[in-house]
């Protein structure tokens, strides 16, 4: 077989079941992959030893037989999973030579399934940016590529997307706080999905607002998603939000069938300025999902308009008091303190060297609507919001709405530097249509659905209702086999 | 509300962060902006509305309050920046 790094996880799990490649092939397949690929930066610590010596174990499984789906599957780690005794920052400068003791409780499933870690994946730092460009390690480049610019991958899961759009790995852990899984995986032509919130453990997840982040799978196809979820998801006493559900088989849900199914359009989501292209996108998506037997429904979201604004506060707030433990004093950067200076100097100036500018404003922020005389006009009334925007989904799904269907972005990738000047709310913009998601506590996917007039492409986004990613994967699934999205990046690294 | 240079640098300073002098005009302009997008939040009639507390209907689970964890002084300091004796040290914290 030729080109094994850009088989997904199913094919590559059925051929190394057949007996027709080894993890060690496919892995070796990837390494050579992330070696010619320097130029899209998305994989920034590289464990090709701990990926030879877990692919030698998967294939003496494989051979044993009864080895679960993800056995032998190569995958890249976002970089804000801690991997013990592996360089873990969070694509920020704080964390600098931050080796955890300790293993994420996803990681540590997939390596119980049998899954191989090929390294770690560039991020916008501690997962605050929309484009790539806030990290230490420099600006991820998307494959795709249309004239003489670089385009962003989107963030903040912006190497993971970049990485399985350029058949770097089969697939890639990503985190969605906003959107920061769906916006990348629209911009590079890939499926990204967020679950339900709590159905994935958090710990050791370096937290960013951990009322809103949730990790999940980022996969060259919707059945790929299915199975990674499955053996991401779980209840963990390590997590007191991560729910005591037990995990379904996803992948058996994904039947294509979905007669019947009523699907939501919400009005408020054709918003004033949107391209044409997008518009067409989701007409076009409408339709087949019409066309496959579902009943289209129009629904009212009434308070999708202050869902950002509520998330620009909600999200700050809470970032403002998980990164106040980055001090200087137990892990990573510390900054060199002049004579005289006392521990808040020492904490002042570390904090002020260890972030970079948009993490530093949102800590701000964070920290002024939690100040005293703001905390009610800003952060209660946005929690006020945040129970309306709940509302408003769990009206539409009380009305026998079983999944909702909206553009995942305003727009196809940028190029990298475009928005350098632009006001920080620009940027914002970009979660306008995934943010409700993450307020809301529901299931999300991305799925690729076409390519704009320039060739980029483009992706939908379904919602589903809290706890049936199995259903809301079956109807992507359905919108993924009628788009026939096959198009890939050229390669030009 | 609009924040001036005098409160941008008190934000600066509860947050922990050192902001220099002149870089406090275009801080608090950068705020403003985010904080003028957050007034949108002021059309919406929140009158009885709960402020929303967790995302999923659940109560958080307990436990008996024993130790679970712990006695690994070394995988603790391992990551410090500056450890002795088993001690995180920092600059002088009294007189």
């Amino acid at each position: 077989m030729s080109d094994l790094n850009k088989l997904g996880i199913a094919e590559a799990r059925d051929a190394m079941r057949k007996g027709d490649v080894t993890s060690v092939e496919l892995t070796n397949a990837c390494l050579d992959a992330i070696e010619g690929a320097g130029a899209l930066n998305a994989f920034v610590h590289n464990t090709a030893d701990i990926a030879r010596s877990q692919a030698t174990a998967a294939d003496a499984r494989i051979k044993a037989g009864d080895a679960p789906d993800m056995c032998g599957i190569p995958l890249g780690i976002k970089d804000l999973f801690c991997i013990k005794g592996v360089d873990s920052q969070a694509g920020s400068r704080i964390l600098e030579g931050f080796k955890p003791e300790y293993e994420s409780t996803i990681t540590q499933q997939l390596w119980d399934a049998g899954s191989v870690m090929l390294g770690k994946l560039n991020m916008d730092e501690f997962a605050m940016g929309s484009s790539n460009e806030t990290s230490v390690y420099g600006d991820v480049v998307n494959p795709w590529k249309v004239d003489d610019r670089n385009l962003t991958p989107g963030g903040s899961s912006g190497g993971s997307a970049s990485a399985v759009a350029a058949d770097l790995c089969m697939a890639a852990t990503g985190t969605d706080t906003g959107g920061s899984i769906r916006q990348p995986a629209a911009f590079t032509g890939i499926t990204g999905l967020k679950p339900t919130y709590g159905r994935c453990s958090r710990w050791g997840v370096v937290a960013f607002a951990s009322s809103l982040d949730q990790a999940g799978p980022m996969t060259k196809s919707v059945r790929d998603a299915a199975i990674m979820l499955g053996a991401m998801a779980g209840h963990d006493v390590k997590d007191s939000t991560s729910a005591e559900l037990a995990v379904p088989d996803f992948e058996a849900a994904l039947t294509g069938d979905i007669r019947g199914k009523k699907i939501g359009i919400p009005k408020e989501y054709r918003m004033e300025g949107m391209p044409a292209e997008i518009e067409q996108l989701w007409a076009d998506g409408t339709t087949m999902l019409k066309d496959a037997g579902a009943e289209i429904v129009d629904i009212t979201l009434p308070h999708t308009k202050y869902a950002l604004p509520a998330y620009y506060v909600v999200a700050p707030a809470e970032a403002s008091s998980n990164l106040a433990r980055y001090d200087g004093v137990r892990f990573g950067h510390r900054a060199k303190i002049g004579q005289g200076d006392g521990i808040t100097e020492m904490y002042e100036k570390t904090r002020a060297e260890g972030f970079g500018p948009e993490v530093q404003r949102r800590i701000m922020i964070g920290t002024y609507v939690l100040s005293a005389g703001f905390y009610d006009a800003y952060y209660n009334r946005a929690r006020k919001v945040r129970t309306l925007i709940k509302k408003d989904f769990e009206d539409v799904f009380a009305a026998g709405v079983d999944a909702i269907l909206t553009p995942a972005t305003p727009s196809a990738a940028f190029g990298l530097g475009e928005m350098k000047d632009a006001d920080p709310v620009q940027m914002y913009l970009n979660d306008v249509f995934t943010v409700t998601v993450n307020l809301a506590g529901l299931p999300g996917i991305s799925v690729p659905a076409g390519l704009d007039k320039q060739g980029l492409p483009l992706g939908l986004q379904l919602i589903g209702r809290p706890w049936e990613e199995g259903d809301l994967l079956n109807t992507a699934y359905a919108l993924e086999q009628a788009a026939g999205f096959v198009a890939k990046p050229e390669k030009w690294w | 509300m609009s924040i001036d240079t005098a409160t941008a640098a008190r934000v600066a300073k509860l947050a922990r962060i050192n902001v220099p002098e002149e870089d406090l005009p275009k801080l608090k302009d950068e705020l403003n902006g985010i904080i003028s997008f957050m007034e949108q939040l002021n059309e919406v009639d929140v009158d009885g509305v709960e402020p929303m507390t967790s995302v999923t209907p659940q109560r958080l689970k307990r436990r008996e309050d024993v130790v679970t964890d712990g006695s690994q002084p070394e995988a603790v300091m391992k990551n410090a920046p500056d450890a002795r004796e088993g001690f995180f040290a920092v600059p002088k914290v009294v007189e």
